[in-house]
């Protein structure tokens, strides 16, 4: 890696920074009531209060209960969902989800670990059927598994396209381009 | 059965020896005969004995109905299924991704039981060009040249809700003119969006004319762009850290002549349209979709509107200094593709009184941000200061880094929320952008509005659910 691309070093420490949050919110629970009936079932979570929006970080574990309690929770409009690839970090992966309630309003964004060898994460297309085509793009795009997904396939890149091309360490220009009359600039 | 078959046989043997031995030379059978002959070329040969007598007796079903449509006094033709329908009725269709009613490379695959549409599976990607990938490898200051071509019908979009995400992360303060330049181009931009929208969703649907008029008005919108940014499309003229330019001189008079302009031709698509007979039965009760699935699909913007759901994002999350200027939400009721014209067309006058009322109170101020780490120095000092001359170098080269962290912005393009979720490491390149375009939403959506609706309410509904496909395949 070159030395003026970025690297993961400060999102290390950021998560590193969550973790404490995470140990200090088991003993007290935020003071927005509908934030802390959502995430108060889960011990795993931890989160960040805004004025427009609620950021809770959960396990892969309790991310699809998390979302089903908070769908419940009036958060019943689908906005959102993508792949993050942190890469030399553990968790290596992220599926960040975002959803709205539109009667407070107020925005709900769900981020999950997701383990850096064979990354799978339960889907929640069951809850809502909008996360059908960005599951298959996190999928497609990061080589993120959705077990209970009713098609995962490809869908922006053909289907015998090799690699996921959004992660960190796809070796992009592998595939050689020969540009027409190329040999002639010189 | 073998008996049977071979008495038959004989029976229909005799009556083919009288075929032969009644026609002439050459003409075996009746219908043969019939279908080729030509009017002069040829005598017709008597066909009479073979046919009248005795033919309706053959009817099945020979009560006063059949009859009558036999003679043709009764057109039947509403098509009715059967109800234990078989599999091998179904017929396997592709409609695009060159079908110019997809407005761009979208490909349905659609299972038809005669002309109704049983299931459909929208299958894109054929414009993807990978612009998230793109993105990490631009610096922040170059990435708005990028997102602007993402959905190029509404480029100005695109820029802001990037722009804005950028400066979350940042933490700098935009003036009040840099934000009411946003706030002006965008809202002109949505008008430009839904003119083009109301063009092309007449002209699918066979009001041809109605494409002609609708350039026409967006034309004058295209040409303020150009005199303010100096492009039509993919202007680049939203920035982190502000605008790149002050508006030019004389953009009052422009934008004066632009709301008697737009104004006068929309009174025009009214006319046109709203007693339309055929217009209205195209698009009344075509292409519902409830307020449950825009909710469960995430289809925002007028689409959801028009189901009833009252969801702007002007006004749930005002950005950009969106919430000094007053405005009207436009709600339908029925979801159908009308409601989706009444809302847009609504949205088209709400977003003009916006453009004057950003006429009359402008603020007078700087269009871009004074903080020196985004903004390069002015062009004068760069001539007298070598280090002001080593910062713009600087700024254009290797760009200015954004503190780690992740944000989401979104804004109310013309189509719905269009969102970007931006992960910085601390570079000066993002790590990770991501843009929630909400044509990708609508796209998905579109089965549940057009399952067991005939194929021609397909174009219909397509047209009103203004995919941008650009949009879609990033």
């Amino acid at each position: 890696m070159a030395p003026d691309e970025p690297t993961a070093e400060g999102l290390t420490e950021e998560a590193a920074a969550s973790g404490k949050v995470a140990e200090a919110a088991e003993r007290e629970l935020p003071d927005v009531p509908a934030l802390a009936a959502i995430v108060g079932p889960y011990p795993s979570t931890s989160w960040v209060v805004a004025d427009d929006e609620w950021v809770v970080s959960v396990d892969a574990a309790e991310y699809h209960d998390l979302v089903a309690t908070a769908k419940d929770g009036g958060f019943n409009m689908f906005i959102d969902l993508c792949g993050v690839d942190y890469f030399r970090r553990d968790p290596r992966f992220e599926v960040v989800l975002t959803l709205v309630d539109t009667a407070t309003p107020m925005r709900l964004r769900v981020r999950a670990g997701v383990a850096g060898d064979q990354p799978e994460i339960v889907t929640v297309s069951d809850l809502f059927p909008g996360a059908n085509f960005y599951e298959r793009e996190a999928y497609d795009l990061f080589g993120i598994d959705f077990p209970g997904h009713p098609d995962l396939s490809r869908i922006l890149l053909p289907d015998e396209w090799e690699g996921h091309p959004l992660r960190k360490d796809y070796d992009v220009g592998s595939v050689p381009i020969q540009f027409k009359e190329s040999h002639k600039v010189q | 059965m073998t008996d049977e078959n071979q008495t038959e046989e004989v029976e229909t043997g005799d009556a083919a020896i009288a075929v032969e031995e009644a026609l002439p030379e050459g003409t075996e059978g009746r219908r043969v005969t019939h279908d080729m002959w030509v009017a002069g070329t040829e005598e017709r040969p008597e066909l009479r004995q073979f046919t009248d007598e005795g033919s309706q007796e053959m009817l099945p079903d020979e009560d006063e109905k059949n009859l009558d449509i036999q003679r043709g006094v009764v057109v039947d033709d509403d098509f009715e299924l059967d109800d234990a329908s078989d599999e091998e009725e179904l017929q396997v269709i592709n409609m695009g991704p060159q079908h110019p009613s997809t407005h761009g490379v979208l490909r349905l695959h659609m299972e038809l039981e005669g002309e109704t549409i049983r299931r459909v599976k929208p299958i894109i990607g054929y414009l993807h060009t990978g612009m998230e990938k793109t993105a990490e490898t631009l610096t922040w200051l170059q990435g708005p040249t990028n997102v602007t071509r993402m959905d190029y019908i509404s480029p100005f979009h695109n820029e802001l809700v990037y722009s804005l995400a950028v400066e979350k992360l940042l933490g700098v303060e935009i003036p009040e003119r840099a934000q009411a330049i946003r706030i002006l181009m965008t809202e002109l931009n949505r008008v430009a969006s839904h003119l083009l929208w109301v063009a092309t969703q007449g002209m699918d649907i066979g009001a041809i004319s109605m494409m002609i008029y609708g350039w026409r008005e967006r034309e004058y919108l295209l040409d303020f762009f150009e005199k303010v940014t100096g492009l039509r499309m993919n202007h680049n003229f939203i920035r982190p850290g502000g605008v790149a330019a002050d508006l030019p001189d004389g953009w009052e008079e422009d934008i004066e002549e632009l709301l008697v302009k737009v104004p006068a031709g929309v009174e025009e698509y009214h006319e046109i349209l709203d007693e339309n007979p055929i217009f209205l039965d195209r698009t009344q009760g075509v292409g519902i979709l409830t307020p449950a699935e825009c909710r469960a699909f995430g289809v925002t913007g007028p689409n959801a509107r028009a189901s009833g759901i009252d969801w702007d994002l002007r006004k749930a999350f005002p950005y950009s200094g969106i919430d000094k200027y007053e405005f009207e939400v436009p709600l339908g009721q029925h979801g159908d593709v009308l409601d989706r014209y009444h809302v847009r067309m609504n949205e088209i006058d709400e977003s003009m009184s916006i453009a004057r009322q950003i006429l009359e109170t402008m603020p007078a101020g700087d269009y871009r941000t004074e903080d020196r780490k985004v903004t390069p120095p002015p062009r004068k000092r760069i001539d007298e200061s070598m280090e002001a001359l080593i910062h713009h170098f600087k700024i254009f080269t290797s760009g200015f880094s954004v503190a780690p962290g992740e944000a989401w912005q979104s804004v109310e393009s013309p189509r719905g929320d269009l969102g970007v979720y931006v992960v910085s490491a601390g570079g000066a390149k993002p790590w990770r952008m991501h843009v929630r375009g909400p044509s990708f939403a609508h796209v998905q959506a579109m089965p549940a509005a057009v399952t067991d609706t005939l194929i021609a309410d397909l174009v219909s509904t397509m047209a009103s659910m203004d995919t941008v496909l650009g949009d879609v395949d990033r």
